[in-house]
């Protein structure tokens, strides 16, 4: 096996995003951790550009996997054209960006190839200089808590990074370009599932991402029937309502109204939260709001730990009193 | 069609959670456990597929004697019985020999479909159906909420999530492991006839031996991952705590948005 970490990029639109910026952050902080070298691998149709791009960067090479049948996304194209490659190269990890693609694909890839798994890491520390001292940070139990994870055994470990947790900003510029490598084996490159098409949700409908203010609601509120002195709320700050996952899938609100992952991304001026957890799929649909209140009657809810301002208590107990107060200081 | 529906029985994430006292997991005394959420749905899913094609739903899992209170659940909502995968071998296991031990399991009759959730609400490695696909050699879909059977189970017409409010729609061959997102139908709950019922439905206990794997197959020690330690995140970066009843902490909170954060 050898000491050098793969980055797979994923494109968007075909250029290098800055969630692939990440994954070579990542994968550049873990060679440097063990004693190795990072490479790239760039998987598309026509992805000469972005793997141009990739090779202004302190890589050690940039594979391309440049295929008809790359050009849409598909886990058996995926898989098919990387395991060739990874059992060859036997790196040491593989990194991805945790998203909705790879998560799909990457532990496939890793039975493929007989590697380790290792979802969603936050970061790592390392006290040594073999893979045996990296201690891995990964959320649990909905972000509750944090696990410290190391790895066992021998041979490849398949990475992924949690959205944000290795800046983009701190990839390394390389001081001549990276030799750029097509993959030798593209033969086992076989889609074998049959895209019938797209679809987007409530495209047409609430667009929160312009909002300015957002209160938004989680299974905390307790039932459809328990919305009315949200809406009060929401009427006096001049504010959408936005939900958690949770709700929208018990049917509080429609799914246009949903914030996360699987949502929409907002970034208001004040957000309101009101009985949401902060399971990671909803913090990352919201964290980049400029003022984030949080309500909510489990001190241990993660939250609070991106709230600037936070009340410990049942939301119904606390609404109508804030109600209040807004009105009295908006002079409404 | 003959489905097999897998599930995990977690902690109840609303609960209290407390570190237990090797620091290597929570503390599961007093703990509450309940079916894993999305485990749930895929249930209901499995449910729905076996009454409309005259088959019958076999439950999966894999986990120590709790989780028995689980398996008795989805007998009373409607699986036909259950496969308990219970070893104290199995104790510590990550994602990939976990996968094996279900694998080797489901492996043993012949099955048209296995859907499982799409992740675990403790651990949530959200890999462990993906894993089992890749044991059986079946094609596999994750974060999947719409699932038709067409050709009287030859393939599937499957919708899947992706980021930023979109879903893909495509079809693959059956068999397959499908692994089922919250929200893709309206889990049904026990009836009292189905409690009733649950206690005459056989539970199948199966070990490692019984599924041809070694102890080194199986649980931590088949496992690439270990949990080292957990704990609750640094406190100190979050929130300003307002506290007092319910109208001063309200009071205090729009005094600092109006006159600190000014966004009202």
């Amino acid at each position: 096996m050898s000491n050098n970490v793969w980055a797979v990029l994923q494109l968007r639109d075909g250029q290098v995003s800055r969630a692939a910026l990440e994954t070579i952050a990542a994968a550049q902080k873990l060679a440097a951790a063990i004693g190795g070298q990072a490479e790239a691998v760039v998987l598309g149709s026509g992805v000469g550009a972005a793997a141009t791009s990739a090779a202004g960067r302190d890589l050690a090479a940039v594979h391309v996997a440049d295929h008809a049948d790359l050009a849409g996304y598909t886990p058996g194209a995926f898989i098919g054209a990387l395991a060739p490659a990874l059992r060859a190269a036997q790196p040491a990890f593989v990194v991805f960006a945790h998203t909705y693609q790879t998560v799909e694909y990457a532990p496939r890839l890793a039975h493929e190839i007989g590697a380790g798994l290792l979802p969603q890491i936050t970061g790592f520390t390392s006290d040594g200089s073999d893979i045996g001292a990296l201690l891995f940070a990964r959320p649990i139990l909905g972000g509750k808590l944090q696990a410290k994870v190391k790895v066992r055994g021998e041979g490849t470990v398949i990475v992924s990074i949690q959205s944000g947790a290795f800046s983009s900003d701190s990839v390394a510029t390389g001081s001549a370009a990276a030799p750029i490598q097509p993959l030798a084996d593209l033969s086992q490159i076989k889609p074998e599932r049959e895209i019938l098409g797209i679809e987007e949700v409530g495209g047409d409908q609430i667009d929160l991402t312009k909002s300015e203010v957002i209160v938004a609601v989680g299974r905390g509120i307790g039932g459809a029937d328990k919305l009315g002195p949200v809406e009060d709320l929401a009427k006096a700050l001049g504010a959408e309502i936005g939900a958690s996952r949770p709700v929208i899938d018990s049917g509080w609100l429609p799914r246009d109204r949903q914030i996360g992952s699987s949502g929409q991304t907002v970034a208001p001026k004040l957000y309101v939260a009101l009985g949401i957890s902060g399971a990671i799929q909803h913090l990352v649909g919201m964290k980049a709001s400029t003022c984030v209140v949080a309500i909510n009657k489990d001190p241990g809810a993660p939250i609070f730990a991106v709230a600037n301002y936070g009340i410990v208590a049942d939301v119904h107990e606390v609404l109508p009193a804030l109600t209040a107060a807004v009105k009295a200081a908006k002079g409404v | 069609m003959k489905v097999a529906v897998c599930i995990k029985q977690v902690p109840n994430v609303e609960a209290r959670l407390r570190v237990a006292k090797d620091g290597r997991w929570i503390d599961e005394e007093d703990l509450s456990f309940v079916t894993n959420e999305s485990d749930r749905y895929a249930l209901e899913e499995g449910l729905k597929i076996a009454e409309a094609t005259d088959g019958e739903v076999v439950v999966v899992s894999l986990g120590p004697d709790r989780v028995k209170d689980a398996l008795k659940k989805a007998l009373a909502v409607g699986a036909a019985r259950a496969m308990f995968l219970k070893d104290p071998a199995f104790a510590g296991g990550d994602a990939i020999a976990t996968a094996r031990a279900l694998a080797a399991a489901i492996r043993r009759e012949n099955f048209d479909l296995v859907l499982t959730g799409s992740q675990s609400d403790d651990v949530g490695y959200g890999s462990t159906g993906s894993l089992l696909a890749g044991h059986l050699g079946w094609p596999h879909a994750w974060l999947v909420i719409g699932l038709e059977i067409e050709e009287g189970g030859k393939t599937a017409q499957v919708k899947r999530e992706m980021e930023s409010g979109m879903n893909e729609i495509f079809r693959l061959n059956l068999p397959a492991v499908i692994e089922i997102q919250a929200g893709i139908n309206h889990p049904r709950y026990a009836s009292l006839k189905g409690i009733m019922g649950a206690n005459k439905k056989p539970i199948e206990e199966v070990d490692a031996a019984a599924l041809g794997l070694g102890a080194d197959a199986v649980g931590l020690a088949g496992s690439r991952l270990e949990i080292v330690s957990v704990a609750f995140p640094e406190s100190g970066t979050g929130a300003q705590i307002l506290a007092g009843d319910a109208a001063t902490a309200a009071q205090a909170l729009v005094d600092k948005l109006r006159q600190e954060a000014r966004v009202i």
